[in-house]
């Protein structure tokens, strides 16, 4: 079993590592989860994105958080990526696959992945 | 929706949208019944609410006109010879308000769809909501898979749920349940 001791030991690893944090995170990734996200696909690509974190360590400069239903139903799943003094990035169809781009490109890189935006999106 | 999980998942939202604190996801299996309830302390339905709640053109939100959840969960239960009921206590009615769904699905009905990642689906709601006291329990017949946020908050103090670390512990901590009693 998943012992608790190792719960214990990720608690202290964790208690260093948020002390020292300046903020929440300059970088904040949000993905839709109402029905219309879920029934697209969602789930994986929230799972995917919380893993690319933790593997990758980005969790002292990005917060993966979920949202509902922001309107635009048949581009689901829909992820917005808000930076600090950045225009909002919306990334719409989105898969797990995809995320390994954002997360490379656009988190680590700082260059959005045009291709996958709903300004490249056909309307 | 391809995985009952799924629908697990989006019921259990809108427990979350109703602003429960506390929120209850019990699965029970026996050979032939999956029994899902989820049960809530948030704001409650109306009678009124109550009422359209399987019509596909009702929704509380103001985003879009169609509200699926509850059709969508209706369509598949009942595809399998089950059904959806669900109570509900409004908050102007009484301080006890709250949410009960209960869904039962035949499992052997050639129409039922699989459980799928069940673990996902709790991740996803503690990573959500991490400060929502969740209590997940799966009955089977060999075996239960449980988990109670509460019982981790007490560990953990003040570190929040949603931390990918902590995530990546109660998924491992989830799926070794789950493995238990295949």
């Amino acid at each position: 079993m998943k012992s608790l001791e190792e719960l214990l030991a990720i608690k202290a690893k964790m208690q260093d590592k948020v002390a020292v944090r300046t903020s929440s995170g300059d970088i904040r990734v949000v993905v839709g989860m109402a029905t219309c996200g879920i029934a697209a696909g969602a789930r994986p690509v929230l799972n995917a994105f919380v893993e690319a974190v933790s593997k990758e360590e980005l969790g002292d400069r990005v917060t993966v958080t979920q949202t509902g239903c922001i309107g635009i139903c048949q581009y689901e799943p829909v992820v917005e990526v808000y930076e600090k003094d950045k225009e909002k990035v919306t990334y719409v169809n989105m898969t797990a696959e995809r995320v390994k781009d954002v997360v490379e490109k656009h988190i680590k890189g700082g260059k959005p992945v045009t291709e996958y935006t709903i300004g490249a999106a056909k309307l | 929706m391809d995985e009952l999980s799924l629908y697990v998942l989006d019921i259990t939202m809108n427990s979350v949208r109703a602003g429960a604190d506390t929120i209850h996801v019990t699965l029970t299996e026996d050979d032939e019944t999956l029994c899902l309830n989820v049960r809530d302390n948030g704001c409650g339905m109306s009678r009124e609410q109550l009422q359209r709640l399987r019509d596909p053109f009702f929704t509380t939100r103001k985003t879009r006109k169609v509200g699926l959840g509850i059709p969508f969960l209706s369509m598949l239960a009942e595809m399998t010879g089950g059904s959806v009921h669900v109570s509900s206590v409004p908050q102007s009615e009484s301080e006890q308000h709250g949410t009960d769904v209960v869904a039962t699905f035949g499992k052997t009905h050639i129409d039922c769809i699989p459980l799928g990642d069940m673990v996902s689906t709790f991740t996803t709601l503690i990573q959500g909501s991490p400060d929502i006291h969740f209590i997940f329990t799966h009955k089977t017949l060999r075996g239960t898979v449980a988990l109670d946020t509460d019982e981790l908050h007490s560990i953990l103090g003040d570190l929040s749920l949603a931390e990918p670390e902590i995530l990546q512990w109660i998924d491992g901590h989830l799926r070794e349940q789950y493995e238990a009693i295949k």
